[in-house]
């Protein structure tokens, strides 16, 4: 890792304290060789109204998506973003965003997927680096673009297709949206109506686990302890399990794969990404209503 | 795209963006954001009068009048951290201000697609917009309706 590690006491009980940094740290280390930083938010002109001076954007709906197919940019596209942006393949790349990381977390999943090695959020996000009275410029960041190499996109260690799913049962899987969601109650998000399914409920056995769970008041991840007794105690999870997690579009259940993978390390979690917007719309695949689990389908 | 008949001030708007490069559209919506006409007293203390969009990510709220003269009035509301949503309601605050009941129906609700941001901003988030529209017009039908 290219850049000096945040070694915060508040990180240490996790798996992987390297993947967090935290908003004193950042300050320190702008403008460190070999450091980039990235917003990514849902509102895509949040960027513009201020940002982390230095920070470069990368928009999810507009750039890590393909603008045909419903997936990901591929090795090519990918490398002609970030290295548009003056991100080398060793650059240590620091993100953060707004809605407590939801939107940063699936930046790095996507990160992930091309096997940048050194990614990291910070913690809280835009938010609590606001609340501090940190910096903030409204000065366009200019980057030299760099050359990145084509990495072809590695969509089999943390990510699920719907066929991987079907293949998972007996396995545990986490549902990560709200408990409406969840028994049914609603087909979307409490405010994502646009982004709906024509079934309401939540894929058999599925443990549910809101994504907020993982985050305290302050925007902080919660400490190893409280996120062991929600996901291993609450949830089930043990060591060694292999672990999928879903949302509605894959954008919360980043940051839930975040927290299961980087802070309790569990090495077996992936994101299915189709998450209930496929799902939910799919013919012939098994939903359970109501608010428990329910069984297995026989195989 | 073929231009749709829009009133003056909407097309003013429309042509505006379509003037200008991607990225400075971005750049005007900003500004359009920052521009969003706070709301009247009246309704500033009572929140309540104001319906929340659900077809929005963020919370926006907004509330459609028809005053005596028949002219069309849109006030609207949303956090500074959400300025995506302060554009587009500003947009259509300040671009459907004063129309007649008839020319405010006869907006298309998918105006929006004719700004030039659909690449920029993306069509999900567009959706937000028209959205915006159409609950403006089934506000501006009750009132007429409670008249």
């Amino acid at each position: 890792m290219s850049v000096a590690r945040d070694d915060s006491p508040a990180f240490a009980g996790y798996a992987h304290p390297e993947r967090l940094v935290s908003t004193e740290w950042l300050a320190e280390h702008l403008g460190d060789e070999g450091l980039v930083v990235v917003e990514s938010d849902e509102d895509v002109l949040l960027y513009e109204t201020g940002h982390i001076p230095g920070a470069v954007k990368v928009d999810w709906h507009t750039e890590l998506n393909d603008p045909v197919t419903r997936d990901y940019v591929d090795g090519a596209g990918f490398a002609k973003l970030v290295g548009g942006k003056g991100i080398s393949r060793d650059s240590t790349v620091v993100i953060y965003g707004d809605k407590t990381n939801w939107w940063a977390a699936y930046a790095l999943w996507v990160f992930t997927l091309f096997g940048h090695e050194d990614v990291r959020l910070l913690d809280g996000g835009r938010a609590k680096w606001e609340a501090e009275g940190r910096e903030y410029t409204t000065e366009p960041t200019t980057r030299e673009a760099v050359d990145y190499p084509v990495v072809e996109r590695d969509d089999s260690a943390v990510r699920a297709f719907k066929e991987d799913v079907l293949a998972h049962f007996g396995n545990p899987l986490i549902d990560v949206r709200s408990p409406e969601e969840y028994s049914g109650e609603r087909t979307t998000a409490p405010a994502y109506p646009e982004e709906s399914a024509l079934r309401a409920g939540h894929i058999p056995t599925a443990q549910s686990v809101p994504w907020g769970k993982a985050v305290a008041e302050n925007g902080t991840f919660k400490p190893v302890g409280e996120l062991d007794a929600i996901y291993r105690d609450g949830a089930g999870l043990q060591a060694g399990d292999d672990v999928i997690a879903y949302c509605r579009i894959g954008e919360r259940s980043s940051h839930t794969w975040f927290v299961l993978t980087h802070l309790l390390g569990f090495e077996g979690v992936r994101n299915y990404d189709g998450s209930w917007t496929e799902w939910g719309s799919a013919v012939r695949v098994p939903i359970v209503t109501g608010a428990e689990p329910g069984e297995a389908p026989v195989k | 795209m073929s231009a749709t008949e829009l009133p003056p001030a909407l097309a003013e708007i429309r042509d505006d963006f379509l003037a200008i490069t991607k990225q400075e559209r971005l750049q005007l919506l900003l500004e359009f954001s920052r521009d969003l006409p706070a709301l009247p007293e009246r309704l500033a203390d009572h929140p309540e009068l104001l319906e929340r969009v659900e077809e929005c990510q963020s919370p926006v709220f907004i509330i459609t009048e028809v005053d005596e003269a028949g002219h069309v009035h849109l006030h609207a509301t949303a956090p500074q951290e959400a300025p995506t949503t302060r554009g587009f309601a500003s947009i259509l605050a300040q671009g459907l201000d004063g129309l007649t009941v008839d020319d405010f129906f006869a907006v298309p609700d998918d105006f929006p697609f004719e700004l030039g941001l659909t690449e920029a901003v993306s069509p999900l988030r567009l959706r937000g917009m028209v959205g915006m529209i159409g609950r403006a017009k089934r506000q501006v039908r009750a009132a007429i309706a409670d008249s």
